[in-house]
């Protein structure tokens, strides 16, 4: 779908991309992470062909990203914004018809949109009218009215009540499901694990991870696991096949212990050295949270 | 093409159903109605003497005695009753008792006139004219001056006076011109400023309100920034229309209402008649709309360049100062001395040419100058919206920037 090629971008003083490359599968859901500043805004601004890269280049759908493909993508920025005079109605069909809707196309996809969310009596309204939520859900209707191919969400679910927020993410899963492309941006770890297929992890203009979100996590697999178990509590030495990271005890004769395998030993190893002794309740795998990597990955460049 | 044409009607329309435009459409010929009509209420005034005016003359001194002469609607009769009795009979208001004492030449404010009503300055000045003639020609008389003489002299004198209300005539029309000429000035200069500051407020209203970012997905800046200013433009068209529409509306009824042709007011049209108008017109709109177009797309770029329109002063001093400049000159020496080296230099200069061409435009201004500055209005816009068109696609981005001259200068030179 969307094949961004050593992109470089150099503002006065300061680099905000370099030689960042990735690509998004066609009907995925891609998120971009990264810190502040890091230059997410800046990629999202060149796809979206806002700005223009220094070098490198962007292809959509197999051509070289141009004027035409503008209909074909939709775009939430960050920073949210509609003409704060201007009835909801008739700025929604406006912004559609420099999308290259016709005005009567327009209105009537707004009309199943309005009637969908529960926004059927906002026609008339102004946005200075509505509180910061019912703008935010204006706009991503805006987002998605001509209905792209490509949706691009920056930070979608910031100044969403959790109520809203779940609505629209049932809407871009909805809108996934029809074949949409989704990118978005955002710094919340968890909806990335609960969303995306894919992520790229960009920091200091600097790609530095990138893959499906589910091989990315197996990668940074190190052989921990964590074990809950009743019973005398166990003294460990250097003869159990695993080595204890961590300890504690919650209640009485029940305990938890963070470990790390070693050398050649698996976690039925562990099992068969601890059953014996105590009564396991529970042997889990522990695997970093996108969080934890992004955290890693991101201390580990000064 | 098909999106500047959607965003020309987006600015067009949401300015135009705008009440205080509607407001503004009918209020500037309302005030032109109000002024035509204080014109028409003083010229009725001062008009007065439509009824036959009668002086009596109380003439202590015996000078002018008999030597009063009748002009149309001033009749003179000399009276033989005392002060205090011809002031009685003179209780009506078409009778007027003018009083010399004997003594008047020593006096000279001694001479008195009395009536009912205010006289009209028209009698007054009837009065003393007369009685100045009169009392020179009396003078001379006693100096044993040679009449006859005298009146070769007095009839040259005269002869100049012909000469100079003749050429006043024609003072009046090239006054007319003038007037009209500074009205148009005043006019462009004003609506330049009023019309500008409408394109920079609404690009800084995209700003602040972050919509230009949607926007700019869908179309290029450039074509934004067009599409603004060419419908903010014909807003400003309309106004203009509509005013012109009007007016001629509001004086024609106003015409109407006072029904019999009044002098002063229809003279004051035959005046306005013998002006080109559809050569001034066309001027006006040519330099209003070159004009606007080279101020409106550095307004634009001043626009996009701040966060808030009280960040616009340091930027908008240096924009305004060549306009206010040739505005303060225009209004005060350029009229007088229309071919002057400093007039035509202006009048050449596309950032002051639309003010200071307007004021010259009466006196006839050779062709090929109006060509010069015309074809150089066109590449002075053509060229502020280049300049302007590269500040404002990286301006309208930026946010919480502080922007300086330096900054904007290396915005121009960034790539796309």
């Amino acid at each position: 779908m969307l094949s961004i090629r050593n992109i470089v971008k150099q503002y006065a003083g300061h680099t905000a991309l370099s030689d960042v490359s990735l690509e998004v599968e066609s009907g995925k859901i891609f998120g971009l992470l990264g810190p502040n500043g890091a230059g997410k805004t800046s990629l999202i601004r060149i796809i979206n062909q806002i700005t223009a890269p220094d070098s490198g280049e962007v292809i959509f759908n197999g051509e070289r990203l141009n004027q035409s493909h503008i209909e074909q993508i939709g775009y939430l920025p960050e920073e949210r914004g509609l003409y704060k005079k201007m009835e909801i109605g008739e700025q929604m069909i406006y912004l559609a018809r420099l999308k290259g809707l016709s005005r009567d196309e327009a209105r009537r996809r707004l009309k199943f949109w309005f009637e969908k969310l529960g926004m059927e009596t906002w026609w008339k309204m102004k946005i200075e009218e509505l509180s910061k939520g019912m703008q935010q859900k204006a706009q991503f209707v805006a987002t998605v009215l001509h209905e792209p191919k490509l949706i691009i969400l920056d930070e979608p679910f910031s100044g969403f009540d959790p109520v809203n927020a779940e609505i629209i993410k049932e809407e871009i899963l909805e809108l996934n499901r029809q074949g949409a492309t989704i990118l978005f941006s955002t710094h919340r770890m968890e909806t990335v694990e609960e969303l995306c297929d894919s992520i790229a992890l960009i920091h200091k203009s600097h790609k530095i991870l990138d893959g499906k979100v589910k091989n990315i996590r197996n990668s940074y697999r190190n052989e921990t696991y964590l074990i809950e178990y009743s019973g005398p509590r166990v003294d460990f030495d250097e003869s159990q096949p695993f080595t204890v990271d961590s300890e504690k005890s919650e209640e009485e004769g029940t305990y938890i212990v963070r470990i790390k395998l070693k050398e050649g030993f698996n976690s039925n190893n562990v099992l068969q050295y601890l059953i014996p002794r105590v009564r396991v309740n529970m042997l889990q795998e522990v695997i970093p949270s996108m969080n934890e990597i992004f955290i890693e990955k991101v201390n580990l460049i000064p | 093409m098909q999106k500047v044409l959607l965003i020309i009607q987006r600015e067009y329309l949401t300015r135009v159903r705008k009440k205080s435009f509607i407001i503004m459409i009918f209020v500037v010929p309302g005030l032109i109605l109000a002024m035509g009509g204080v014109i028409t209420l003083v010229s009725k005034n001062s008009d007065q003497i439509n009824t036959e005016q009668t002086v009596k003359v109380v003439d202590e001194s015996g000078i002018f005695k008999g030597k009063f002469h009748d002009v149309p609607k001033i009749k003179f009769q000399t009276s033989t009753q005392s002060l205090k009795e011809t002031k009685a009979s003179t209780s009506a208001d078409s009778l007027l008792t003018l009083y010399i004492p004997a003594n008047y030449s020593a006096k000279p404010n001694s001479v008195q006139i009395f009536s009912k009503k205010k006289p009209p300055f028209k009698l007054t000045g009837e009065i003393e004219k007369q009685m100045n003639d009169i009392a020179v020609n009396t003078s001379l008389m006693e100096h044993h001056i040679d009449t006859a003489y005298m009146r070769t002299l007095k009839s040259n004198i005269s002869l100049n006076a012909v000469e100079i209300t003749d050429s006043g005539d024609k003072d009046a029309n090239v006054g007319a011109n003038v007037a009209v000429g500074i009205a148009c000035a005043i006019l462009i200069y004003m609506s330049l400023f009023i019309y500008g500051a409408q394109v920079m407020r609404g690009v800084i209203e995209e700003k602040t309100n972050r919509i230009i970012e949607v926007i700019i997905s869908s179309v290029k800046p450039f074509q934004l920034m067009l599409g603004k200013i060419i419908g903010v433009g014909l807003v400003g068209l309309t106004q203009f229309a509509a005013w012109i529409i009007l007016s001629v509306v509001s004086t024609k009824v106003l015409g109407q209402a006072f029904h019999a042709p009044q002098g002063s007011m229809m003279s004051f049209l035959a005046v306005l008649q013998t002006i080109p108008f559809g050569y001034i017109l066309g001027c006006f709109i040519f330099y209003f709309l070159s004009g606007y177009l080279l101020y409106s797309a550095l307004f634009a770029a001043v626009g996009s360049a701040v966060d808030s329109e009280t960040e616009t002063q340091q930027f908008m001093f240096p924009i305004t100062l060549p306009l206010l400049f040739t505005y303060i000159l225009s209004v005060s020496i350029l009229f007088q001395a229309p071919d002057s080296p400093l007039a035509v230099w202006l009048s050449m200069i596309p950032f002051t040419a639309p003010v200071a061409m307007m004021v010259r435009i009466p006196f006839h201004v050779p062709g090929w100058q109006l060509a010069i500055s015309m074809s150089l209005m066109v590449v002075g816009f053509l060229g502020t919206t280049y300049v302007a068109a590269r500040i404002y696609r990286v301006g309208v981005l930026m946010y919480g920037k502080k922007a300086s001259f330096k900054e904007i200068i290396k915005w121009f030179f960034y790539k796309e």
